[in-house]
């Protein structure tokens, strides 16, 4: 029956990546198609708001510039919002002004779609901060990465256009994507009882005598967008373990599906840019058979339970439930935690923290490779640059410079590739060494040596994919860890931002070579094997000696 | 020559690459390959800390660290020695080539007279006498005689060749020597530039550099170099939390075990034995570019003339025409080619032999040949009966009997367009005003070609026929010999058209040529095969020169380039999927005196956490000797579509490279752990 439940959600998720993928194909091919009747004179107000008259197409450089100084301004506008928010209307609950270091961790958090969060919301965020700040930057920053996806896909695939115009496209993943699937979405999350409210924290006498403050707010606005966007900064401090949040199973799937179905969809977007459907399908293949791997090494290690508990004697037949909410269960709960760092959305059912050694090696895994779905355009676009190093190095094998959708691969790919190759690992392991090395880092964790070493492994990982999930527990809201982690976000969203586009937009001035029975064929079964043996060769092996080190000697040792 | 090429991996090579690798050892020099070079600088720390152990307080571990250093030392020593291997190869070569350098002298011809001078003094424009028995002084050309030229020096071919003044034999190259006559010839190059200098200096190596596809991957397992100096740097701190202390050699083994040394060893040894092969194939490629553009190449332009056919029309059938028999028309058709030298006159003898129709020689006796000409188109005997015995192109056959008053049988039109349509040429037959039939010439496709081109359609390239016969003769010999298109009546600038309209689609281009007239298409071509016999222009716009002027040639070219990248991507492949089994060595020893439960993840059961760390780094060190003849030979090609052919490569190379190392280490445990 638990199996079933996870089994009918990803058969959900399987019919909508069609769908999903040929409607962002119609918003971003540029071809004039139905939707523009509906949506078009509504970018048309905004082109005309930001005077944008000319909605040329745009190299890779002018191409991220553009995203980049969007983000900056946003950042800066934030920054300002949240350290002046205590005089700011809009705050019934008189919270006041955030702290310098916890305000640059919070908009640099939710600017990089990582939503790592230092802060409670329901104590550190007056309502308008939750919704100027936090839920305008869960769109923002979701648009900036899909744009930047969707740029992508255009360099490898179309030739010598440019990438599109940023700011067009910025608009338009607006007015036709998110908003409408947000307002969607929150009104069916109003209508499972999820609180949408602008009054102040509800004060109630229980039965037993006692004052009560029950902290609400604009919870179902919020929450919509949370997952659409792979943003996962929750209103409250447990996120979506809250029962205002994440009310009852049916909203624990809707979320689910909100921040799996648009990353899942892309490669289909793609597979229809590239007009070669197989293309995508053979991506999704890959991305489909690792997130499958993963959720099963989540799901049964939960279900097997700890096996101190075990011994105790106490009934293990349902699973370990330590850290889970009991209306959702042992597999709604691997299911969210494995899609939720898949899609890098961060957003939690349960925590963490208390998963099994082995059932939290997975979500940590994941984060790790970056490329199972991943969040908003950038798991996909890891994936790709995967993609390329698989051909690079197998494509050898059949006799020919490699080449990619009819693009030869050579140094200058190579190098930039290498740059995001490299990125990622370094953001990784060398924070979390450097935290090993200082007592500013140590005195975080509250946990003994591999589970406290996973503690800070995770929040690094965390921070670099852009996933924002922790490892609760760690006193992280330090300027030791608010300054370290920020940059870790920091770079870990634009470095490889930068260096993908810059493959794309090489790709895209190249001369395509014409497919033949001699070309390295990328759309085959063939393909899917050496893409998950690239990423588990390269991505993964990286990262084994501290995933040994961390959760698999605490599961060794955990007797 | 080629038989001594063969022959050259001798003792005395072998022994010039070990003191080389030794020579290589030269920081300077390693900084060039960053994988070897992080493992010597690993080497080099692992030697201080063995000769001043309590300095780093480490005494207790010296034997261990001891071997450490030995066996980083080796990785390096075995990688340099492959690439050694493969440069000495090519000096070898150079050493061979330069006998043939010697100085000579050589007769200037300064005004009238004849100075004698050294030929290191000749310059571009001089004109020299070279006679029979003497050395040519230099690259140039033929402008006055004709002689034999023995060129065994640099083709290897000990019959000599006909060089003569005028049209596209008319090249000759210092080093070669004159068997027979004397010719007057311009030298073109100054000293130092010339064909064999450049020869010289490219099969040393001197000027070789990087091609674009060796930078690509050097970059990438630089990055993976980069990445595994991460891990191994982070690794100490954040075990240490742990309370494990890893000692340094220790990390530098797993360090060196993680980073591509299989490929970064062998890498440059690839490349250059990839060059020696097509040397040995007796073709001089300009640059590695060029060899290994020819694995890339999509389309094909070959010559029909030559390349895919013997070029001579050989006669293959007599067809009388109107009422005449077959008798009578072999038989003059025999008559009309007893004096005539052309392959095609021959051919009409040979064909009357095969078939053994009878004529005779005598009547022959006393007439007089009258030679083919252009504006005739004709040739024949005059016999000394006065009877005008002719053959040649129908129609002026046809005009020839008409103006002598005689007809033409109906079906003379007939049977030779049938001819034609078959590709063949026909002759008319006739004497006086009479024309008995025709005769069929056939040109022959090589033995051989059609299964090429099938094999060079199975690895997607597109193959082009060039040749001046009209639309119906060539699809004939292109049907025949099975090639995918051909441009009929094709002039010089119809070839660059074609390369530009393939190279405007994306393609990349091969084309062979050898006259003066072809040298535009030959530099226009990503990759251009002259021949040696060709003009020095064809020569110089070509980015290869086959020195046997076999055209079809360019097919095995090919093949090697492809083979190069392949050798390439397998060794990679195999390098990369080594890492799991090294990771299975080292991690669990790493840890396992800390955290015994560790050994559930020693799947090797290896016998120790020392021997296991030793045993995977022998295993990483004698991995590279043990596939230099792969690296040298490369990966068995053979023509098949690409699925199929990667499909095979990553079994044997990414599977096999990731079980082959589980055995390997195994194996050098159980002999390690007898020690420790």
């Amino acid at each position: 029956m638990e199996i079933l439940q996870m089994i009918i959600v990803i058969a959900v998720l399987l019919l909508l990546v069609k769908p999903v993928g040929t409607y962002l194909f119609h918003i971003f091919s540029n071809e004039p198609n139905r939707t523009d009747r509906v949506f078009g004179k509504i970018e048309n107000v905004f082109y005309k708001i930001i005077g944008l008259k000319n909605r040329s197409s745009m190299g890779w450089k002018k191409y991220v510039f553009s995203m980049i100084i969007t983000n900056i301004v946003l950042v800066a506008v934030s920054y300002i919002i949240l350290r002046l928010m205590g005089g700011l209307p809009g705050n019934p609950n008189k919270i006041g002004n955030m702290e310098a270091t916890l305000s640059f961790n919070t908009v640099i958090s939710f600017m990089t779609n990582t939503n790592l969060q230092h802060y409670s919301g329901e104590s550190g965020m007056s309502y308008f901060g939750q919704m100027a700040v936090i839920t305008m930057m869960m769109f923002t920053s979701a648009a900036s990465g899909l744009v930047v996806a969707i740029a992508f896909i255009r360099g490898i695939t179309r030739r010598g256009e440019g990438l599109g115009n940023f700011f067009e496209d910025f608009i338009k993943a607006h007015v036709r994507l998110y908003l409408p699937i947000a307002v969607l979405v929150t009104l069916v999350l109003v209508g499972l009882q999820v609180p949408q409210t602008l009054s102040p924290t509800a004060v109630v006498h229980s039965l037993s005598g006692v004052e009560q403050q029950i902290p609400m707010g604009p919870i179902a606005s919020l929450e919509s967008i949370k997952h659409l966007g792979t943003n996962g900064g929750g209103f409250f401090g447990v996120n979506s373990a809250h029962p205002f949040e994440n009310p009852r199973p049916i909203t624990n799937v809707i979320e689910i599906l909100s921040m799996w179905t648009i990353s899942a969809a892309l490669p289909y977007t793609f597979g229809l840019f590239a007009r070669n459907k197989k293309q995508g399908w053979i991506i999704f293949t890959a991305m489909m058979t690792l997130f499958i791997a993963f959720l099963c090494l989540t799901y049964f290690s939960e279900k097997a339970g700890n096996p101190v508990i075990n011994q105790l004697g106490m009934d293990s037949s349902i699973g370990s439930m330590e850290g889970k909410e009991v209306r959702f269960g042992v597999a709604q709960s691997a299911l969210f935690t494995t899609v939720t760092t898949a899609a890098t959305t961060g957003s939690v059912d349960n925590m963490h923290d208390t998963l099994t050694p082995l059932g939290g090696l997975a979500p940590l895994a994941e984060m790790m490779l970056n490329v199972v779905f991943g969040g908003k355009g950038v798991g996909f676009v890891n994936m790709m640059m995967y993609a390329i190093l698989g051909v690079f190095i197998c494509g050898l094998m059949v006799g020919r410079t490699p080449e990619f959708l009819g693009r030869k691969i050579e140094g200058r790919e190579m190098k930039l590739i290498a740059i995001a190759i490299l990125a990622h690992p370094f953001i990784i392991l060398v924070p979390t060494a450097i935290s090993f090395m200082t007592h500013l880092g140590t005195d975080a964790l509250t946990n003994p040596t591999y589970h406290g070493l996973s503690q800070s492994l995770y929040e690094y990982t965390s921070s670099a994919a852009n996933n924002g999930s922790g490892f609760e527990g760690l006193a992280d809201n330090t300027t030791f860890w608010n300054v370290s982690t920020g940059l870790v976000m920091l770079f870990g969203r634009y470095i490889s931002i930068i260096a993908l586009m810059g493959v794309a937009g090489s790709l895209a001035s190249k001369k395509l070579v014409p497919e033949t029975i001699g070309t390295f064929r990328t759309d085959n079964k063939l393909f899917a094997g050496i893409l998950i043996g690239t990423v588990l060769l390269i991505g993964a092996l990286t990262f084994l000696p501290v995933i040994v080190l961390g959760p698999v000697a605490e599961f060794l040792t955990l007797k | 020559m080629s038989e001594q090429r063969k022959s050259m991996l001798t003792g005395n090579i072998v022994k010039h690459a070990i003191k080389d690798s030794f020579i290589k050892l030269n920081p300077m020099v390693m900084m060039k390959n960053p994988v070897m070079f992080i493992v010597e600088l690993g080497t080099f720390v692992v030697f201080l800390m063995v000769l001043f152990p309590s300095y780093f307080n480490i005494s207790g571990r010296l034997g261990f660290n001891l071997c450490v250093f030995l066996i980083l030392l080796f990785t390096v020593l075995f990688a340099n020695f492959a690439e050694a291997l493969a440069e000495g190869r090519g000096k070898a070569q150079a050493d061979s080539l330069k006998k043939s350098k010697k100085e000579t002298t050589a007769n200037k011809l300064v005004g009238t007279e004849i100075k004698v001078v050294s030929s290191t003094e000749l310059r571009k424009g001089d004109i020299v006498m070279v006679s029979q028995g003497e050395m040519i002084p230099g690259d140039g050309e033929v402008v006055e005689g004709l002689a034999s030229v023995d060129e065994s020096a640099i083709t290897g071919e000990s019959a000599p060749v006909i060089k003569e003044a005028g049209g596209d034999f008319s090249s000759v190259t210092g080093g070669t020597r004159v068997v027979s006559d004397q010719i007057k010839m311009v030298i073109t190059s100054d000293p130092g530039e010339s064909f064999i200098d450049r020869m010289i200096s490219l099969v040393e190596g001197a000027q070789r550099q990087k091609t674009p596809n060796e930078i690509a991957l050097n970059t990438l397992l630089t990055t993976l170099t980069l990445i595994f100096l991460i891990v191994v740097v982070t690794l100490a701190p954040i075990a240490k939390y742990l309370g494990v202390e890893l000692d340094i050699p220790v990390l530098i083994s797993l360090l060196v075990c993680l980073i591509p040394t299989t490929i970064g060893g062998l890498l440059s040894a690839i490349g250059i034995a990839g060059m020696d092969r097509v040397t040995q194939f007796n073709v001089l490629a300009m640059s590695g570019k060029a060899v290994e553009a020819s694995g890339d190449i999509n389309t094909m332009i070959l010559d029909k003339t030559g390349t895919i056919t013997f070029g001579n029309r050989m006669a293959s059938q007599f067809i009388p025409v109107g009422n005449e028999t077959l008798a009578d028309t072999s038989y003059w058709a025999a008559v009309s080619s007893l004096k005539d030298e052309t392959p095609e006159g021959r051919s009409v003898l040979e064909l009357m032999k095969k078939q053994s129709l009878g004529y005779e020689t005598s009547i022959a006796e006393g007439g007089e040949f009258i030679e083919f000409k252009a504006e005739t188109r004709m040739s024949g005997i005059d016999l000394q009966d006065g009877r005008l015995v002719r053959k040649g192109a129908v129609d002026a056959v046809r005009q020839w009997v008409l103006g002598k008053g005689g007809t033409v049988p109906a079906n003379l039109e007939i049977e030779s367009n049938k001819i034609a349509s078959e590709g063949g040429t026909p002759l008319a037959v006739a004497v006086d005003n009479r024309i008995f039939g025709l005769i069929h010439l056939k040109d022959t496709v090589k033995p051989g070609m059609k299964e090429r081109f099938e094999q060079l359609r199975q690895m997607g390239i597109k193959t082009i026929m060039c040749t001046g016969d009209n639309p119906l003769t060539a699809a004939t010999i292109a049907r025949e010999a099975g090639v995918d298109d051909f441009i009929a009546e094709s002039k010089p600038e119809d070839k660059i058209a074609v390369i530009r309209r393939e190279q405007a689609e994306g393609k990349l281009v091969a084309m062979t040529g050898d006259g003066t007239n072809d040298a535009p298409a030959l530099a226009q071509a990503d990759v251009g095969l002259a021949m040696n016999s060709g003009t020095i222009a064809a020569k110089e716009a070509a980015n290869m020169v086959d020195l046997d002027s076999d055209p079809s040639k360019i097919i095995e070219v090919v093949a090697i380039g492809k083979q190069l990248l392949m050798t390439r991507g397998a060794l990679t492949t195999f390098s990369i999927a080594n890492d799991v089994a090294k990771y299975f060595a080292i991690i669990p020893a790493m840890f396992m005196v800390a955290i015994p439960e560790m050994n559930v993840l020693n799947i090797m059961s290896l016998g120790s956490p020392l021997s296991a760390i030793l045993s995977a780094l022998i295993f990483n060190a004698v991995i590279i000797p043990l596939l230099i003849p792969l690296a040298m030979k490369g990966v068995k090609y053979k023509p098949m579509s690409s699925a199929r052919l990667l499909s095979r490569n990553l079994l044997i190379y990414g599977l096999g490279g990731v079980i082959a190392p589980f055995i390997g280490i195994k194996l050098i445990d159980l002999i390690v752990h007898i020690w420790i």
